[in-house]
């Protein structure tokens, strides 16, 4: 068993149902995030639209992070899932360091690396993470990789030409696929991003970890 | 050259995200490889003098393994205080992964300091020969230990700006350029002429070597990978580490170089030491802005 996710980005609306489910389920702490919908405005104004992006661990076949980390803190579960044992991580970063994908954070309450498990505990009980529950577009596909007949794999067949990943070029063979994805959605180079600018703060660092 | 594109007819332009996680590494990991730098250099340094200009420093074997061993520690201290759960640094131990290179580097390091404190006690009790034997496998050890770093770095997946190949060779250059400067230091009138000037050669040539890779990369490197544009940008105009990166360029590599030749002209040992003072006061200064500058972008 290979567990991967799509997020169909035709679909996303941006509702962040996902980011909060995640974040209740998963009792992930203020100022971290496991999954959050980056926005990006394109366009001139009156032409202007904007694209929403879920964004959260790749789960990578060729993980940087699992490799970086010198107590395997960072794991590989037998359905593929890039696990992480917050008891047994030494805090050192290397992880977040190692990810080309932004996606671990230290958390300020333990003290340790966290990130997406993809509910690696709903999975074992037969249930779907919790985003993907609670995205109302079902733009959200989680399943199994290696079986031709799951959904996840009927909807890469279906849209061959359009699935993306993030970053391919850092060899690390995503398990996480972007439909209707494009430069602006998955590379944070090619927009602006502007200090200071944010929908509704004007936050524009974080201390890791709490402090710095 | 424009580090990358926003293309005018998509003005892209982030209107929501995260905030950007602070600098993950500090400036207690430019410590880190700063005095670690110094600890296996000046073991190289006094593995080289021992066997070109043995009555020179045969009286430096104690002086130089307690620096070694104090830089060591201090590398050490740094690296434990960097940590977010320090107190579970055990882990490395019991739990290690072998694909790491922290791990693997943790117990060099550790295998490191215990002959350093081998080394001592022989320098202590004037066991020359047997220090000098001790000293030969601390000197081979001293080459993975402060390359681990580059290791570290390279598998960093997200920051292109530090490969495998340029790193490994910056570090054993900081190791060669900071571990001769500190020996002219420990040295000082103790050294003779001719020890002096192998030292002031191989200060000379580490700075020619370190900064030629460094312009290699601030030139070149923009032109192979979009990262790497965007994220010496820091450094290049009004960059926030522009200023910082070229007085450490200065400092440690251009200055000494210069210094070191003026020395020769006028034998003057005095112009020796402040070439070797700018080199290691600068080391810190460009490897901390190597450190930070791929931390500051965007990752999503």
């Amino acid at each position: 068993m290979q567990l991967g996710f799509l997020v169909d980005l035709h679909l996303c609306m941006g509702c962040k149902g996902c980011e909060i489910a995640c974040k209740v389920e998963n009792e992930v702490p203020l100022s971290t995030w496991r999954l959050r919908v980056k926005y990006v405005d394109v366009g001139t104004f009156p032409e202007t639209r904007r694209t929403f992006t879920p964004l959260r661990c790749n789960h990578c076949e060729n993980a940087p992070c699992e490799r970086i980390c010198p107590v395997s803190a960072l794991h590989y579960l037998e359905n593929g899932i890039v696990n992480i044992d917050k008891e047994r991580c030494i805090g050192c970063a290397g992880c977040v360091m190692a990810c080309p994908y932004g996606a671990i954070y230290i958390d300020p309450q333990t003290q340790t690396a966290d990130k997406c498990t993809y509910c690696a505990h709903r999975v074992a009980s037969s249930m779907m993470p919790a985003c993907v529950v609670a995205c109302p577009v079902q733009a959200n596909i989680f399943g199994d990789l290696e079986d031709p007949t799951s959904n996840i794999s009927k909807y890469i067949q279906v849209h061959q030409g359009g699935v993306q990943v993030r970053k391919p070029e850092k060899g690390t063979n995503p398990h996480h696929f972007y439909v209707g994805g494009g430069n602006i959605t998955l590379n944070p180079l090619a927009s602006h991003r502007i200090e200071g600018h944010q929908l509704f703060n004007n936050i524009t660092t974080l201390p890791v970890g709490g402090h710095h | 050259m424009a580090a990358h594109e926003i293309l005018a007819a998509t003005n892209a332009v982030v209107t929501l995200d995260i905030a950007l996680p602070g600098v993950v590494w500090p400036w207690l990991v430019t410590v880190n490889m700063w005095a670690k730098s110094i600890g296996t250099g000046v073991i190289f340094m006094l593995f080289m003098l021992l066997r070109m200009h043995p009555e020179s420093v045969k009286n430096l074997r104690l002086t130089t393994t307690i620096v070694a061993f104090i830089s060591i520690n201090i590398f050490l201290l740094f690296t434990l205080a960097d940590l977010h759960q320090p107190f579970r640094m055990w882990h490395i131990f019991v739990y290690s992964s072998w694909s790491s290179a922290i791990a693997w580097g943790s117990f060099m390091a550790s295998i490191f300091l215990g002959l350093l404190t081998l080394l001592a006690f022989l320098a202590y009790k004037k066991n020359d020969e047997t220090f000098d034997k001790v000293l030969l496998w601390t000197a081979i050890l001293a080459i993975p230990v402060t390359l681990y770093t580059a290791a570290l770095m390279a598998q960093c997946t997200a920051r292109e700006l530090w490969q495998m190949p340029t790193e490994a060779a910056q570090m054993i250059l900081a190791a060669t350029l900071s571990g001769s400067a500190a020996m002219i230091l420990i040295g000082g009138n103790k050294l003779s002429d001719e020890a002096k000037k192998t030292l002031g050669v191989v200060l000379g040539l580490s700075a020619l070597m370190a900064f030629i890779i460094y312009m290699s990369e601030y030139i070149f490197g923009p032109m192979k990978a979009e990262e790497v544009a965007a994220v010496l940008e820091y450094i290049k105009g009004d960059g926030p580490y522009t200023v910082m990166f070229w007085l450490g360029q200065w400092m440690t590599y251009i200055l000494p170089m210069l210094f070191i030749l003026l020395s020769r002209a006028n034998k003057s040992d005095s112009i020796l030491r402040l070439a070797a003072i700018l080199a290691l006061v600068g080391l810190a200064i460009v490897k901390h802005v190597w450190l930070m500058i791929p931390q500051l972008l965007p990752m999503s």
